[in-house]
């Protein structure tokens, strides 16, 4: 799919913004510094970064999540792992590990819940403030994983869950991808611009908007 | 503010020194000191608990009374789930209980079944466990250093060991294709040698290891606050931690040099000289400092076994138990017919039962397997070093400030998912 | 291990508590009667096996009795570990507590409790220690059902999936 650029307007970007805006006493009867009309919104297009205030809270909540510290069985060991040194969350900005859920709005939920743990984690998330994630990490809380039986229950069943992360326990860089993806879809890009390379418009897993 | 001295004082002066505490004291003097009991609860969310335990505070003012462990926050039906699987199967689901210790796990149980089966395990995958279960016992015991210099507020710490920990993980990648809970070992053997450039890397890991931990030990052994911390709290003498059952570096900190692997020793540790780091009081410090040195012995065992590797086969030549090597198939019809049958029913092993205890770094884990002749076992249950070594902590922690139980838990090293399988 | 010589002498100084020996694989194993079990372990410890290793539940379902409990003891001179089984019936699965001779006993014998139904008269404490309090049933039991959720796949995805989200 080609991408339709118009041609570079030279003259649009040699004037100086403060020229055009202080008007024309500033610059002099000189009719061809000023910019009329469908030139003059093109410069102001490209040298203003102009946005809509749901975009730039969105931006912002994005980059500095701070997860709760919620680590129940192995996948805490790769959790802490991506805190660690090699896989450093630190530079997307989420180092801050909150241990109270009050001050959090990441979940990331590592680990087998139990029976006795479900209640828990579901007071630990109602707990935290709006707006709040969930990323469920690892196969037993996606799904049952590795133990299908009576002591465990998969967190779909009593929390909404944004990201699951599968893999037993997932890598920290399968961690990292998923918590990128959700920084994507608090973005509203969830696909990270993947349909269009690969051209898969209509497979989305996730409904904008949702 | 004047600087003169002034004989009069003002009446703002004048109230202000006639204050005096002395209706307080007397009221306080009045009261009796009554027995106070503040109960809190800890967890099982909580920053310093090491994973999902509840702990139920029994507190006099700051001194505390009495705690009680809650623990099942975690409980997974590990040895259900093993019930209903065929014996090699087992071995990813038990591998998940003590999850700092897999290689521990698997090796119990697949000891366990080897001793019901009466298989012999062929030297070069003996030597190949003891490696890798060494280099385990490190790798947890740095996860154990690092979370509980987090406890104790130095948290650099954590980043520290954490490094040399992803370089322990990058060896066990490079053996098996996973960084945790491998399955590699399996009933006879190990399930694939170890490949080419693991001898290099592993030697390379080993020099520069035994200096990581000097690091280590400049950045806490003398730093002041780890030594008020830890030392001289919570002891605990010999005696009791026998009666109560407990094993491991606890019960080495306070003097016994109980290990299993010079006492009665298993899977050729016979072969391998390293010494038994043993403290005297019995405090957090020795207990933090008897782990400390256990990783230097780690690292002289695994340089011995990589030194001293034998050839031969890594896994037991028996076909009934173990997978034929896959070049076989395509010649052997014996081979394809053990193939098939060990993959869709798996080994059937003699009725018995059998208790395989081993030393992991928590104490003694032993895996007791009662089989009745089919292809699935009829009960694992593994004896978790943190379930019993638990029990210790209500006696450590009773008369000590509210700040020591914590430093004690980071350094009685449960790991709840052994506590609650 | 005492070896089956040993194991023999042993038996024969318990007299009639035992019901049985048996040597598997190089450990000796005592089959004891359920009342006498306190008096067994104490003769035990005075021979050296001070110790108390493991003390776990087994289900021998379907024959009765079909609860066991074994005791895993160890003699740490010596070197030595000897097993000490009982089995009790499900109708009366009732047994003294060995916790105030072997104080490890104490959350080993909740948890044979919690998972077997195995009481044990006189234990300080005796509540489950795994499963949520209010649990019913005895999950390690053999008969009781493994359990699980259904995989929630596309197929499927219409099933009712508990809370409303």
């Amino acid at each position: 799919m080609e991408i339709k650029r118009e041609p570079v307007n030279l003259r649009v970007r040699d004037l100086n913004s403060r020229q055009l805006l202080r008007g024309s006493e500033v610059l002099g009867p000189n009719p061809s510094s000023h910019l009329e009309g469908s030139d003059f919104e093109r410069h102001v297009e490209e040298s203003v970064l102009t946005t809509t205030l749901d975009k730039a809270v969105a931006w912002a909540r994005s980059n500095s999540f701070f997860p709760a510290t919620f680590g129940l069985a192995c996948c805490a060991i790769e959790m802490m792992s991506i805190v660690a040194a090699r896989v450093d969350v630190a530079r997307f900005g989420f180092e801050a590990f909150r241990a109270s859920p009050r001050q959090a709005d990441l979940l990331i939920l590592s680990g087998r819940v139990s029976i006795k743990m479900a209640p828990i984690v579901r007071r630990i998330y109602d707990q935290m403030l709006e707006p709040k994630w969930a990323i469920s990490m690892g196969a037993c809380c996606s799904s049952m994983g590795v133990f299908n039986n009576y002591a465990l229950v998969p967190a779909d069943k009593f929390m909404p869950i944004d990201v699951h992360v599968p893999g037993c326990p997932p890598r920290p860089e399968a961690l990292m991808h998923g918590v990128l993806k959700l920084r994507k879809m608090v973005q509203e890009d969830p696909d990270m611009g993947w349909r269009e390379r690969y051209d898969a418009r209509g497979t989305e897993e996730v409904l904008p908007g949702a | 503010m004047s600087p003169t001295e002034q004989p009069t004082l003002s009446e703002y002066r004048r109230r202000e020194q006639s204050i005096t505490l002395s209706p307080l004291q007397e009221q306080l003097e009045e009261q009796e000191t009554s027995e106070e009991l503040l109960t809190l609860n800890f967890g099982p969310h909580h920053p310093a608990t090491h994973g999902v335990l509840r702990l139920l505070v029994t507190l006099q003012g700051e001194v505390v009374r009495e705690i009680k462990p809650i623990i099942g926050y975690v409980h997974t039906g590990i040895e259900k789930t093993a019930e209903d699987k065929s014996y090699w199967k087992v071995i990813p689901v038990v591998e998940r209980m003590d999850y700092l210790s897999y290689y521990f796990n698997a090796y119990a149980y697949c000891g366990a079944v080897e001793t019901l089966l009466e298989v012999e395990v062929p030297k070069r995958a003996q030597y190949l466990r003891v490696i890798h279960m060494e280099l385990n016992r490190i790798m947890s015991h740095l996860v154990w250093l690092g979370t509980s210099a987090l406890d104790l507020g130095a948290i650099s710490m954590f980043w520290y060991c954490f490094r040399e920990r992803e370089k322990i993980l990058d060896l066990f990648e490079m053996s098996s294709g996973q960084r945790m809970h491998t399955r590699y070992f399996q009933v006879g053997g190990v399930i694939e040698d170890i490949p080419g450039g693991f001898a290099e890397k592993l030697s390379g890991f080993l020099d520069e290891m035994p200096s990581r931990v000097d690091q280590y030990g400049a950045l806490l052994n003398s730093n002041e606050i780890v030594l008020q911390r830890l030392r001289g709290t919570c002891p605990l003498d010999a005696e009791t931690l026998l009666s109560l059952g407990v094993t491991g570096p606890l019960l080495r900190a306070a003097g016994n040099p109980w290990d299993l692997r010079k006492a009665d020793p298993y899977c050729s540790y016979e072969d391998f000289d390293f010494k038994i780091p043993v403290g005297t009081v019995g405090d957090n410090y020795d207990r933090y400092a008897c782990r400390l040195a256990e990783m230097y012995e780690s690292v002289k065992i695994v340089k011995q076994a990589l030194e001293g590797l034998p050839e031969g086969p890594h896994i037991t030549e028996n076909r009934k138990v173990a997978l034929p090597p896959r070049h076989e198939l395509a010649t052997s019809m014996e081979a394809l017919i053990h193939h098939f049958k060990l993959v869709t029913e798996g080994f059937r092993v003699p009725p018995g039962e059998v208790y395989f205890p081993i030393e992991s770094p928590r104490g003694e884990l032993g895996c007791f397997v009662r089989s009745d002749g089919s292809s699935k076992p009829a009960r694992v249950h593994m004896r978790d070093p943190s379930f019993v070594n638990l029990q210790s902590f209500s006696h450590m922690a009773k008369g000590a400030y509210i700040a020591d139980p914590i430093a004690t838990l980071a350094m009685l090293d449960p790991i709840l998912g052994g506590i609650d399988r | 291990m005492p070896d089956a010589t040993g194991l023999e002498l042993i038996a024969q100084e318990l007299g009639d508590a035992v019901l049985d020996t048996v040597f598997f694989r190089g450990r000796g194993t005592l089959n004891v009667e359920p009342t006498r079990i306190a008096a067994v372990l104490e003769h035990l410890r005075e021979r050296g096996y001070s110790f108390m290793a493991s003390l776990h539940g087994v289900d021998h379902y379907p024959e009765e009795p079909r609860l066991g409990v074994v005791y895993e003891l160890l003699d740490m001179q010596r070197v030595d570990r000897i097993t000490v089984k009982l089995r009790l019936h499900s109708a009366a699965p009732e047994i003294d507590s060995v916790t105030n001779a072997w104080p490890t006993a104490d959350h080993q014998e909740r948890e044979v409790y919690d998972m077997f139904g195995v009481v044990f008269g006189g234990h300080p404490d005796l509540r489950r220690i795994l499963m949520p309090e209010d649990y019913e049933g005895h999950p390690q039991r053999r008969d009781f059902p493994v359990g699980g959720e259904p995989v929630i796949f596309t197929f499927n995805e219409g099933q009712s999936r508990g809370m409303p989200q």
